[in-house]
C-alpha cells in the first residue's frame, strides 16, 4: 500500500520582513519511483507556491541540490523516498549563505575557492592552432578526469568539522581540486607553488581526519585518499625545506 | 534603478557564453556573464556523450576528414542547414578540441593495439596504431561515416564547462548568478543591455553593454518531458522574440532523443548505442534493423525517435504505470565497460531508476531533447533585426543543424560557434561606439517594473494560476508538437494555445513574489512560453512537408520544391501569432538535396513541377 510522507520542511525567506525561520509541514501520498525532486515538485505546484528550492539538472550532475535530509547532506534529486522513513526533515546545507528556504549560495563560495587554489592549468605554453595537440598518457587522463568530476554541491563542506570552526577552510572540495591539478602534467606549478596554497591550516593541516565528506560526497569522490596524497607530498617539501642538504 | 555598465554582456554562462565571453576578455573588454545558476550548474554540464570533430585520430576514425563530418552534418540536417555554417564549424571543430585540450580537458586518448568493439550486439576486433597513441580519442555517434566524437568518460560536457569556467576565472570574467535577464534594452536599431532580475533579491537591475549575447541554451521545457534542466524554458529566446524585431528560426524543429529513461526523462547518453548497446521491444527483440538495415540503433535521432514511435504503435511497447516504453540493452558490453566508459550511465539506472544496468534493461522512450530554432543570427553569429545582439549555441539558430542535429554536433557547436561569436563581438567592439538614449531605457525599466509591480500588487487575486496555465501549454504540445504531428491537431492546438496565451497574461500570484519566490519568476516568463509554444506549433501546422524532426502523418514527403527553406518566427507587439516569413535554407549547396541513406521516405525534388491546380 502507499505510503503518506510528511515532509518537515525548513521556512525562512530573509527577503520578506514578516518571515521567521520555522519548520512547514507537508503531506504527500508516495508514488513509484519517488525522488526529493519529483516530491519537491509537486509541492510547491499544488500546495505551496513559494517553497524555494534549487533543482536544476535534476540527474545528479549539476550539484544544485544539495540539503540536508533526515540528517545528512545529499542531493534531493537523486534520494529516492523509498529509501527514506515517512516522516521526512528537509534543511537547507549549513554553512552557505542562506538564499531562502532550502536554498543556499554555494556559487559564491566555490567562485572564491578557485580562486584561491588558481584553480586552472598554469603555464608557459601559448597555444598553437596549427600543431597536433600534445599527446598524454590515456590513464593519466583518466586519472585526471576522476578527480575532476566533483559537482561542487557543497556536501563534504557541510558535512565538514573543521570549516563549522574555520570560515576560511578549503574543504574537501578545494584540496581535491588542487590534486586535479597536482597529477596533470600541463600544470607547471612546482610542489612550493602548491604548497604555498595548501600548506597550511587553510589547508591540508586544518583537517581534522573526520572524513564525513568522503562519507557524503554523492560522486564517490576519492577525497580521503588525496587529502593523504597530498600530506605526504607536502611533508616531503616541507622536509626538504629544512634539511639544507636535501634542497 | 542601479545600473551597470560592461563592454559585452553575455546572458548565459554554459559553454557558448562563456566560450564567447573568452574572446572577448582576451581581446582586452570588460565582460559580464549572467547566468540562472552558478555557472557550472548550466545544463552544458549535463552532456555525457562527446564534441564531434574530425580528427581522425582512432582507428574507426582513419581517413575521417572535415569534408566528410560536413557531408555527416548535411544529410543529418535532412538539407534543412546554412552549408556555409556547417562548413565552418566541421573546419574549426578540430582547432576548438586542441585548444580544449590545451586548456586543461582531459579528453581520453588513444591506446594502442588491438581492442574489441560492438556494433550491433556483435564483437568485432580494431587496432589503434602506434604512431596515434597519447592522441585525442573519438567515439561512435548516431549518423556518422566515422568513428569522431571526442569525449572525456561520459561526463564530456562537465568536463569542458568546468576547464572553460576554469579559464573564465583566471582571465577574470564576471559571473554573475542567481539572475536572469527579463527584457533587452533597444532603441530599435542598437542592443543595448538587458533588464536583469535579480533572483536572491527580486529586485531588478540595468545591464547596459555595447555588446550583447544571448547564450541561455534550449526551451524544451516548454515540453512536459524533457531531458533538458529545469532551467531550460527558452528565456533568451523569449526576450529576443519580445522585441518584434529579431526572428526566431525553425522553432518547429525540435529533437526527440532515443533514450530519455522512464519515468524520470534523463538522458542517457547516445554513446550507449554507438558502444554497441541495442533497443529490444517487449519480446525482447531487437528491431531497429529491420527499419534501418545499414544504420540500425545508430541511424540519426530523428529516425531513431520515429521508428520506436511507430514500433510501440504496431502494439511492441512495454507497458508501464508511466506509460510505453522499450529497452535499451547494454549488458553485453560487460562489466568494466559500463562501469567505467559509462560511468554515467551506471549511476543514473542505479540511482534514479534503482535498477543496475550491468544485468538489467532500461527502461526508454524518446523524449524532448534539442531545440534546434532559436534567435536567428548570420554567420558570423550576429543577430536579425538588431545591432549590438548576438548568439550562440542551442538558443541560437546559426544554423548548422537544420531540421535535426546529430548528437556530439551541438556540444562541440557551442565551443566553435562560442569561439567564432566571441571574436566577432570583439571586433566589433574594437570598432563600435554605442549612445545610450537614457529615455528610451527609462521607459523600458518602467515597463518592466510595472509588469512586476502589477503582479505583486494582485496577490491572491482571482487570477488565474501559473502552474495551471502551463499545465495546459504541455498538455497542448504533448498531442500537437510530438514526434507526429498532423494538421487536424496541429490547428486545434494553435486555437487552443491562443487561448492559453490570454490566460499567461492574466495570472495571480497565490504567494507574495518577494525574494527568490519561484512563483513569480514563473509568471513573468509564462507568456513568452507560450509564445514560444505557438512559434513551434504554428510553424509547424504551416510547414507541410516532412523534414528532419518536423514529420508530417498528413505530409510524408521531404518537399524541396516547397520547403527548402528555414522558418522565421517574429511577434510583433500585440500580435495574437507569429508573423512567418521565410527564408532559402543555405545561400549555397555544396552538396545538393538527396537521400540521407537512412529514415525512408519520399522526396519531392526541387525541380518537380506542381500539381495543376
Amino acid at each position: 500500500m502507499a505510503r503518506t510522507l510528511r515532509f518537515h520542511v525548513f521556512r525562512y525567506n530573509p527577503q520578506d520582513p514578516a518571515s521567521t525561520p520555522h519548520m512547514d509541514a507537508y503531506v504527500l501520498d508516495e508514488t513509484e519511483s519517488m525522488t526529493l525532486y519529483i516530491a519537491l515538485t509537486r509541492i510547491r505546484e499544488e500546495q505551496d507556491p513559494s517553497l524555494m528550492f534549487d533543482f536544476c539538472c535534476r540527474a545528479g550532475v549539476c550539484g544544485s541540490c544539495a540539503m540536508v535530509i533526515n540528517g545528512r547532506p545529499g542531493l534531493g534529486c537523486h534520494t529516492k523516498t523509498a529509501d527514506l522513513p515517512e516522516r521526512i526533515t528537509l534543511l537547507p546545507l549549513p554553512f552557505f549563505k542562506l538564499v531562502g528556504d532550502l536554498g543556499v549560495d554555494t556559487g559564491t563560495w566555490f567562485r572564491e575557492m578557485y580562486t584561491r587554489v588558481e584553480s586552472w592549468i598554469h603555464t608557459e605554453k601559448q597555444f598553437d592552432p596549427a600543431s597536433e595537440e600534445e599527446r598524454m598518457d590515456n590513464e593519466t587522463a583518466e586519472q585526471i578526469y576522476e578527480l575532476d568530476r566533483c559537482i561542487e554541491c557543497g556536501c563534504c563542506v557541510a558535512a565538514c568539522g573543521t570549516a563549522r570552526m574555520r570560515e576560511d577552510f578549503l574543504g574537501a572540495a578545494g584540496l581535491n581540486r588542487l590534486a586535479r591539478f597536482m597529477i596533470d602534467p600541463r600544470d607547471q606549478r612546482s610542489d612550493k607553488e602548491y604548497f604555498d596554497v595548501v600548506g597550511n591550516d587553510q589547508g591540508i593541516f586544518g583537517c581534522m581526519g573526520l572524513l564525513a565528506c568522503e562519507d557524503v560526497c554523492p560522486k564517490h569522490l576519492p577525497l580521503q585518499d588525496q587529502l593523504g596524497y597530498m600530506r605526504r607530498k607536502m611533508a616531503m617539501n616541507a622536509l626538504t625545506r629544512i634539511l639544507p642538504w636535501k634542497k | 534603478m542601479q545600473t551597470i555598465f560592461t563592454d559585452g554582456l553575455c546572458i548565459g554562462a554554459g559553454l557558448a557564453g562563456e566560450r564567447a565571453a573568452l574572446e572577448m576578455a582576451e581581446a582586452g573588454f570588460e565582460v559580464i556573464c549572467l547566468s540562472l545558476v552558478p555557472a557550472r550548474r548550466s545544463h552544458s554540464v549535463a552532456a555525457q556523450g562527446g564534441m564531434q570533430a574530425a580528427l581522425g585520430n582512432c582507428a574507426m576514425g582513419e581517413g575521417d576528414c572535415p569534408d566528410v563530418h560536413f557531408e555527416d552534418t548535411v544529410k543529418g540536417s535532412d538539407w534543412g542547414c546554412d552549408q556555409e555554417v556547417a562548413r565552418t564549424f566541421v573546419d574549426t571543430a578540430p582547432v576548438e578540441m586542441r585548444r580544449l585540450a590545451h586548456w586543461g580537458v582531459p579528453w581520453n586518448r588513444v591506446v594502442p593495439g588491438p581492442k574489441t568493439y560492438y556494433k550491433g550486439g556483435k564483437a568485432f576486433e580494431k587496432v589503434e596504431a602506434e604512431e596515434k597513441s597519447g592522441l585525442i580519442n573519438a567515439r561512435a555517434f548516431g549518423g556518422t561515416a566515422k568513428w569522431r566524437t571526442c569525449f572525456a568518460s561520459d561526463g564530456t560536457g562537465h568536463a569542458v564547462l568546468y576547464t572553460m569556467d576554469n579559464r573564465a576565472a583566471q582571465l577574470g570574467v564576471t559571473v554573475v548568478d542567481r539572475t536572469e535577464a527579463i527584457a533587452l534594452i533597444h532603441d530599435g536599431e542598437n542592443c543595448l543591455g538587458a533588464i536583469v532580475r535579480c533572483l536572491r533579491t527580486g529586485e531588478l537591475v540595468t545591464y547596459l553593454a555595447r555588446a550583447t549575447m544571448i547564450a541561455t541554451g534550449g526551451f524544451g521545457r516548454i515540453y512536459r518531458n524533457s531531458t533538458n534542466a529545469v532551467i531550460n524554458d527558452g528565456g533568451g529566446c523569449i526576450i529576443a522574440q519580445d522585441t518584434g524585431l529579431v526572428p526566431l528560426g525553425n522553432m518547429e524543429a525540435v529533437q526527440f532523443h532515443p533514450t530519455g529513461i522512464v519515468p524520470s526523462d534523463i538522458l542517457v547518453t547516445e554513446g550507449c548505442r554507438g558502444d554497441g548497446g541495442t533497443l529490444l521491444d517487449k519480446d525482447q527483440q531487437r528491431f531497429m534493423h529491420e527499419y534501418e538495415p545499414e544504420k540500425a540503433e545508430l541511424a540519426s535521432r530523428d529516425v531513431v525517435s520515429r521508428w520506436m514511435t511507430h514500433h510501440m504503435r504496431q502494439g511492441k511497447g512495454v507497458q508501464s504505470p508511466y506509460g510505453e516504453h522499450l529497452w535499451l540493452d547494454i549488458r553485453h558490453l560487460g562489466e568494466e565497460h559500463i562501469r567505467t566508459k559509462l560511468r554515467e550511465v551506471d549511476e543514473i539506472c542505479q540511482s534514479f531508476l534503482g535498477v543496475d544496468p550491468v544485468d538489467s534493461l532500461i527502461a526508454v522512450r524518446p523524449t524532448q531533447h534539442y531545440s534546434m530554432g532559436g534567435v536567428r543570427t548570420d554567420g558570423t553569429g550576429a543577430a536579425y533585426g538588431l545591432k549590438g545582439l548576438f548568439s550562440a549555441g542551442e538558443a541560437c539558430c546559426w544554423d548548422m543543424h537544420g531540421f535535426n542535429r546529430l548528437g556530439g554536433n551541438s556540444l562541440a557547436e557551442t565551443v566553435v560557434a562560442g569561439g567564432i561569436v566571441g571574436k566577432t563581438m570583439a571586433e566589433f567592439l574594437a570598432g563600435c561606439e554605442v549612445s545610450f538614449p537614457t529615455a528610451t531605457i527609462r521607459d523600458i525599466e518602467k515597463r518592466e517594473q510595472e509588469r512586476m509591480d502589477g503582479l505583486l500588487s494582485n496577490v491572491g487575486g482571482d487570477g488565474e494560476d501559473a502552474f495551471q496555465v502551463r499545465e495546459a501549454m504541455f498538455d497542448v504540445l504533448d498531442y500537437a508538437a510530438g514526434i507526429y504531428r498532423n494538421g487536424t491537431d496541429l490547428e486545434r492546438g494553435v486555437a487552443e494555445l491562443q487561448e492559453i496565451h490570454q490566460r499567461s497574461l492574466n495570472v495571480s500570484l497565490k504567494s507574495n513574489g518577494l525574494g527568490a519566490n519561484p512563483e513569480i519568476a514563473l509568471a513573468l516568463k509564462l507568456p513568452g512560453m507560450v509564445r514560444l509554444a505557438l512559434s513551434v506549433t504554428y510553424g509547424a501546422l504551416m510547414r507541410t512537408e516532412s523534414r528532419g524532426s518536423h514529420t508530417r502523418e498528413d505530409h510524408p514527403e521531404r518537399n524541396d520544391r516547397d520547403w527548402l527553406n528555414r522558418t522565421l518566427a517574429y511577434w510583433k507587439p500585440g500580435a495574437e501569432l507569429p508573423l512567418l516569413e521565410y527564408e532559402p535554407a543555405s545561400p549555397s549547396m555544396a552538396i545538393p538535396p538527396g537521400d540521407r541513406g537512412y529514415g525512408g521516405g519520399k522526396i519531392i525534388s526541387a525541380d518537380e513541377p506542381k500539381p495543376s491546380e
